[in-house]
């Protein structure tokens, strides 16, 4: 049976473990129609036209992990911000990890979805928000179908969150092949501020693939700062899945950096949906071996005088591969738009590759829109001059590195999360070099 | 200190360097001059150890010992300093994390741990001010819209922080008004010890003024065709390269 028949027929055992008499459920069993008739994306679609998902798909993936597992925070320790005060969500093979974890409800509620879609304290929230910005594409409909676990987080109006939120799925490999689906809602509400961090992490070379879905809502002033750590192994495979829907004079922001992990895919979408809301999009991509990174971007203006900001860097050794698909569309109505996106690469090798291809859908006339791609190898004479000072080859290169996503590194607000991405890049360039860019 | 024999050197098919000799010893001044094309850029490339020329015939010999199969960080870290006569922009690496990197990546190569920061900024503060470099400047994007002056100025800058014991000056002059050249100079003035020694690379005398040197040297069509002391660069000034160029062919 392959993946896509297995998991349509799971949809009745999971039926049985949920309340299915509840609007979110009616939402479920639409989502499982929608996969069922579109089943999975293939490379025929555009916007899967350099991604294929079939090896990773292969797998016999098992869909409700059989047993609970536990960790040691000195063993996943160091995969979390540990050393400045955060909230922590933790998940382990998809299953809430109550001693690894730090929620709250006092004053911001930072907790589980399944006790939101639960308490009828949410039920309104929920229903106002839950896949209200989710499109119905077969990937998102295959979470929302079988939506239950993940984070749920509401900032109340002109609350300002005291400490990040930091998110990890860590999956164990205690089966052959796990496949996760954590279903995350962010409401921030009018004038409140929030800071979140995502990561991913397998502790196994048994292959995972996450298919993951994020819905943020940014009200009226809102301030949302969203960061994704993608540095799995290398057998872990990632399909986000993320939506934001942005209210007027909102900002919100996704920090993607994608280091490691076989296949990722990131389909981030913002809809602006009031004026004078900014939206920024940065990302860092640093990939060697075979893995395989996919920037799937869309901002939709529609509202007059929205900004977004676009700013993808990426750097491809070995035989890796890049896309970066950058689509935005500004409406009739959405004048004096200013809407900028560059996607710059670094080859690092022959066999490395990259596809950048912006697309540009503008309707209305009165609007300033840029884009710019290049594609290009490391600069040899700045190579020659940072060895005459003394700089080996392998510390100048990757000081490179650095000064070509620098501008996306000193936009990350958490110091200890710069820090730690700063620390993540020299490991993967095989450095140990004290500079602070 | 340095020492050079038979040097033939070129890219890709382009024989460049046709057999220079020239010896420099600590505590002198050298110059090198020379029509365009004559190969000035590549000799100081080439002692650098830049790889993409190719060294086919002779041996550069660095306190000694034969630098030939050495990468440039090993020649840098040996005491061999060139100053670009195009220095490279790098933007997002300031110029203070720049040196300090330089000069952290020299001492790990000798053996020693980082310099202390308190150390480095008096270090980084009191070069500044031999240079008479503004402090704003040094956390700016090395190179990066620098004016001709300044890229120069922040050459000799990194020269000094580095201590090199073979300065190599590829036309640190090209590009400069009257006042960076005498700021410049003075810096390379003051940095000059018995122990160390300048290689001045330079098509006009003017920098020469400043900079005196004890030998002058014509290079020509890949060699060395006439050596002198500092009475030649003024000669080279009023009558061109042209009667050299003649001598050599006729020679």
């Amino acid at each position: 049976m392959d993946l896509k028949d297995k998991l349509v027929s799971s949809f009745l055992a999971f039926e049985n473990r949920v309340d299915v008499d509840t609007h979110v459920h009616n939402v479920r069993s639409e989502a499982i129609k929608v996969f069922e008739e579109k089943g999975f994306p293939t490379k025929k679609e555009e916007a899967w036209k350099y991604t294929s998902l079939n090896k990773v798909l292969k797998e016999d993936y098992s869909v409700f992990p059989k047993q609970e597992n536990a960790l040691d925070y000195k063993d996943v320790k160091k995969y979390l911000i540990h050393d400045t005060d955060t909230y922590n969500v933790v998940f382990i093979d998809g299953k809430y990890s109550s001693h690894l974890s730090q929620t709250t409800h006092d004053g911001i509620d930072v907790c589980l979805m399944s006790s939101a879609l639960t308490s009828p304290k949410y039920r309104l929230i929920i229903e106002n928000h839950f896949n209200k910005a989710a499109t119905a594409d077969s990937l998102s409909s295959l979470n929302t179908a079988f939506s239950q676990e993940g984070v749920y987080i509401h900032i109340p109006k002109n609350k300002i969150a005291d400490k990040p939120i930091q998110f990890i799925n860590f999956s164990t490999g205690t089966e052959a092949s796990t496949l996760l689906q954590p279903r995350n809602l962010v409401v921030a509400e009018e004038n409140s501020h929030v800071q979140i961090i995502e990561r991913h992490q397998s502790l196994t070379t048994n292959p995972v693939l996450t298919n993951s879905v994020t819905e943020i809502f940014t009200k009226k002033r809102a301030i949302v700062d969203y960061y994704k750590i993608q540095n799995d192994s290398e057998n872990a495979s990632l399909i986000d899945n993320t939506f934001i829907k942005q209210q007027r004079e909102s900002i919100a922001s996704v920090h993607t950096f994608s280091f490691g992990g076989k296949l990722i895919r990131n389909n981030l979408n913002f809809f602006q949906e009031g004026e004078r809301i900014d939206s920024i999009l940065k990302g860092v991509t640093i990939l060697g071996d075979k893995q395989h990174v996919d920037h799937n971007t869309l901002v939709h203006h529609i509202e007059p005088n929205c900004e977004s900001h676009q700013d993808y860097k990426g750097i491809f050794g070995d035989s890796s591969t890049g896309v970066f698909n950058g689509k935005i569309i500004v409406e009739k109505e959405a004048q004096k738009t200013n809407a900028f996106q560059s996607n710059n690469n670094i080859l690092l090798s022959d066999k490395a590759s990259i596809n950048t291809k912006p697309q540009l859908e503008i309707f209305a006339d009165d609007v300033k829109c840029s884009h710019g791609c290049t594609i290009g190898q490391l600069d040899e004479s700045a190579m020659f001059y940072m060895q005459s000072r003394g700089i080996p080859k392998k510390e100048a290169k990757a000081l490179l590195m650095y000064a070509f996503s620098n501008n996306v590194l000193n936009s990350v607000k958490i110091p200890e999360l710069k820090q730690r991405i700063t620390k993540i890049i020299a490991n993967k360039l095989g450095v140990n070099i004290g500079f602070d860019l | 200190m340095l020492k050079i024999e038979n040097l033939h050197a070129g890219v890709e098919d382009k024989n460049i360097l046709k057999g220079i000799n020239l010896e420099v010893k600590p505590g002198e001044v050298h110059a090198i001059m020379g029509p365009n094309g004559s190969g000035k850029s590549t000799l100081s490339s080439v002692v650098a150890g830049k790889e993409e020329y190719e060294v086919t015939d002779g041996k550069i010999f660095f306190e000694g010992e034969d630098i030939e199969e050495l990468a440039a960080e090993e020649r840098a870290h040996k005491g061999i300093f060139l100053s670009f006569q195009y220095p490279v922009e790098i933007p997002g690496v300031s110029v203070t994390n720049f040196i300090k990197t330089a000069i952290n990546e020299s001492r790990k190569a000798k053996g020693l741990e980082d310099m202390p920061a308190k150390d480095m900024l008096k270090l980084i503060r009191d070069k500044a001010e031999l240079l008479e470099i503004d402090r704003k400047f040094l956390s700016r994007s090395l190179n990066e819209g620098f004016s001709g002056g300044e890229k120069k100025r922040n050459e000799i800058f990194q020269m000094a922080m580095l201590e090199p014991k073979l300065a190599i000056l590829d036309e640190t002059d090209s590009g400069l008004d009257i006042d960076a050249l005498r700021i410049v100079a003075n810096g390379v003035n003051k940095l000059k010890s018995k122990d160390n020694a300048v290689v001045v690379i330079t098509h006009y005398q003017r920098l020469l003024d400043y900079i005196v040197p004890d030998f002058v040297h014509v290079l020509h069509n890949g060699r060395i065709v006439k050596s002198g002391g500092k009475e030649l660069a003024h000669e080279l000034e009023e009558r061109g390269y042209d009667w050299i160029k003649e001598e050599a062919a006729n020679a």
